[in-house]
């Protein structure tokens, strides 16, 4: 049984404990509560060198003390407070940050409202579990065999099949009822790579729809996709050592992961805003009558300094943008300030939990969008990575993972 | 008369009130109900999102959902009081363990109603522990 230590404040009387337990059960967790000595706690808070005003705050720093220091046994470690306390995030934040400078421990930051489910919690909590029980699958930097890789994601459903460490065939389409998107992903996948089905040693799958199509294919792995796409981002960008950031802007939420040697040792997820979305860009092309593959061109001729956007709702970005056209502004202007938009609300909600470490890759279907890579770019300071077949990571990784589970992990 | 305890748990204000002939409003009072409650596991997990949701009574829906949980359980107990006592600077072992921000609002409300209250500082020795108590006595003794 893992082991995942709760550090948090405000749980009990939020009414998520039960939710967090909940969804730490269903991956085969258990959540701990670190002891510490009464005595120990004010030595523990000069130790870490942030005071708080709040007492469940300073339990909290003494519980993450006593775990660096080897006094509570932990494989894994979940920080979480309520959403919009100011002191509480700060504590979240230099919390993560002391854990993983003094530990190898991997870390989950959360902050909830009352609202907070256990299936909001699962991909995270899962996500925990894999990288404790999986280290030495993660730790795989080629494929091997003849695998396939499913990706059943919000808004499209990939397929990827490799062969010794190269891809041979691929396919996408929109999502819509899972397991035919999936199998017929996978027939096109497998036609374009001249192989059969029954040909495949092993088949990985990750994504929103991982368990139904898992249980369907019979696959070999069902993993759930942090861990899996930043295997495939580093992977296809030919970065599986060292550190590097991934950001996965997705059709329904996002991912922002930092990794070490391929192995994701802190991540954020968002997905409370579509406004910070692929979706709110599928809703600005088709307001500007443009099919989605041509928004990254028409934002890059625009200025998105020109255009006031900045809403964390779709809807009343939609709102801004709407405003700003009749106002007469140009359709490249108006592009570049939705993707600049995006990007913002990527950095303010989920980039500011993470350490961003260079390189930046940035992954996942909107990373084909330019003007969306050049936005992120500006706020990150960098410009991101973007490596070829940015939007089949998921596929990738699953493929890649999965040739772990082949006979002597050739 | 009804009196509300700051720090809520504490186990010394309580037992002062009652030794001077009052009824002590307490979050072991409040639990106490929840935890004869057949669904209840154990205090305060037992606070539940419908809880959180009677907070906002105390606390508007922009104000973290731990304090308007906290505040669902002893804002009832600041309506009913006739008076309170309030502790500050507890030091954890005192027992209260407890979010800053939900300690602000509880003051502030209890001023609000307008109510008796006495503010006292934790001792830090034992002089000042009997000038504490005797404050507590004449406070308590004057209630009517």
């Amino acid at each position: 049984m893992i082991k995942v230590a709760q550090l948090s404040c405000g749980t009990e009387y939020s009414g998520v404990q039960a939710e967090i337990e909940k969804a730490a059960a269903t991956v085969g967790a258990k959540m701990v509560y670190p002891d510490v000595d009464a005595k120990d706690i004010e030595s523990a808070v000069e130790k870490f060198g942030f005071n708080p005003t709040s007492a469940q705050l300073k339990l909290m720093i003494a519980r993450a003390v006593a775990i660096t220091e080897g006094k509570y046994d932990a494989d894994a470690v979940f920080i979480s407070s309520c959403f919009r306390c100011a002191e509480a995030a700060l504590i979240r934040n230099e919390l993560r940050r002391w854990i993983q400078e003094h530990s190898r421990l991997p870390v989950v930051t959360y902050s909830f409202t009352e609202r907070t489910k256990s299936g909001q919690l699962l991909t995270r909590m899962e996500a925990l579990v894999t990288i404790v029980e999986r280290k030495e699958l993660l730790a795989r930097e080629r494929q091997v065999g003849l695998t396939a890789g499913i990706d059943s994601g919000s808004s499209t459903t990939k397929a990827l099949i490799m062969r010794d460490n190269e891809i041979i065939g691929k396919f996408w389409h929109p999502t819509g009822e899972v397991i035919q998107c999936a199998e017929e992903a996978l027939e096109k996948a497998l036609l374009e790579a001249g192989v059969n089905r029954n040909q495949l040693e092993a088949i990985g799958v990750t994504g929103y729809g991982r368990f139904t199509i898992g249980k369907k294919l019979k696959c070999d792995l069902v993993q759930e996709e942090l861990t899996v796409n930043s295997k495939g981002a580093v992977w296809l960008a030919d970065r599986q050592k060292g550190e590097a950031t991934i950001i996965d802007i997705g059709g329904m939420d996002n991912k922002a992961i930092t990794v070490r040697d391929g192995i994701p040792d802190n991540f954020t997820m968002g997905g409370i805003c579509a406004g910070a979305s692929g979706r709110f860009l599928e809703l600005t092309a088709k307001r500007l009558k443009i099919d989605i593959s041509e928004l990254g061109a028409m934002a890059d001729k625009g200025d998105y300094r020109k255009v006031p956007m900045n809403s964390y709702c779709s809807i009343f970005g939609i709102q801004d943008l709407v405003t700003s056209l009749a106002a007469g502004h140009s359709l490249e202007d108006v592009a570049a300030a939705a993707c600049h938009s995006v990007a913002e609300q990527i950095y303010e909600q989920q980039l500011q939990e993470i350490d961003v470490r260079h390189p930046v890759i940035q992954v996942g279907g909107t990373s084909l969008i330019s003007g969306l890579v050049r936005a992120v770019g500006n706020v990150v300071g960098q410009e991101p990575i973007v490596p070829p077949n940015s939007q089949y990571i998921g596929a990738v990784g699953a493929a890649l993972l999965s040739s772990g589970f082949l006979e002597g992990h050739r | 008369m009804k009196v509300f305890i700051v720090p809520p748990n504490s186990l010394i204000l309580f037992d002062l009130v009652e030794r001077y002939g009052h009824e002590p409003l307490s979050l072991m009072g409040a639990i106490h109900e929840r935890v004869t409650n057949p669904e209840i596991e154990s205090p305060p997990i037992n606070v539940t999102p419908e809880d959180v949701k009677k907070g906002l009574k105390y606390a508007g829906i922009e104000v973290p959902s731990g304090i308007r949980g906290r505040l669902a359980v002893w804002g009832p107990l600041i309506d009913q009081a006739d008076a309170a006592i309030i502790m500050e600077d507890a030091p954890f072992e005192f027992g209260c363990v407890g979010c800053h921000r939900t300690d602000e609002m509880v003051r502030y409300y209890i001023k609000k109603r307008k109510i008796p209250h006495i503010i006292v500082k934790y001792p830090t020795n034992e002089d000042e522990a009997k000038i504490m108590v005797a404050r507590i006595k004449e406070f308590l003794e004057g209630l009517k």
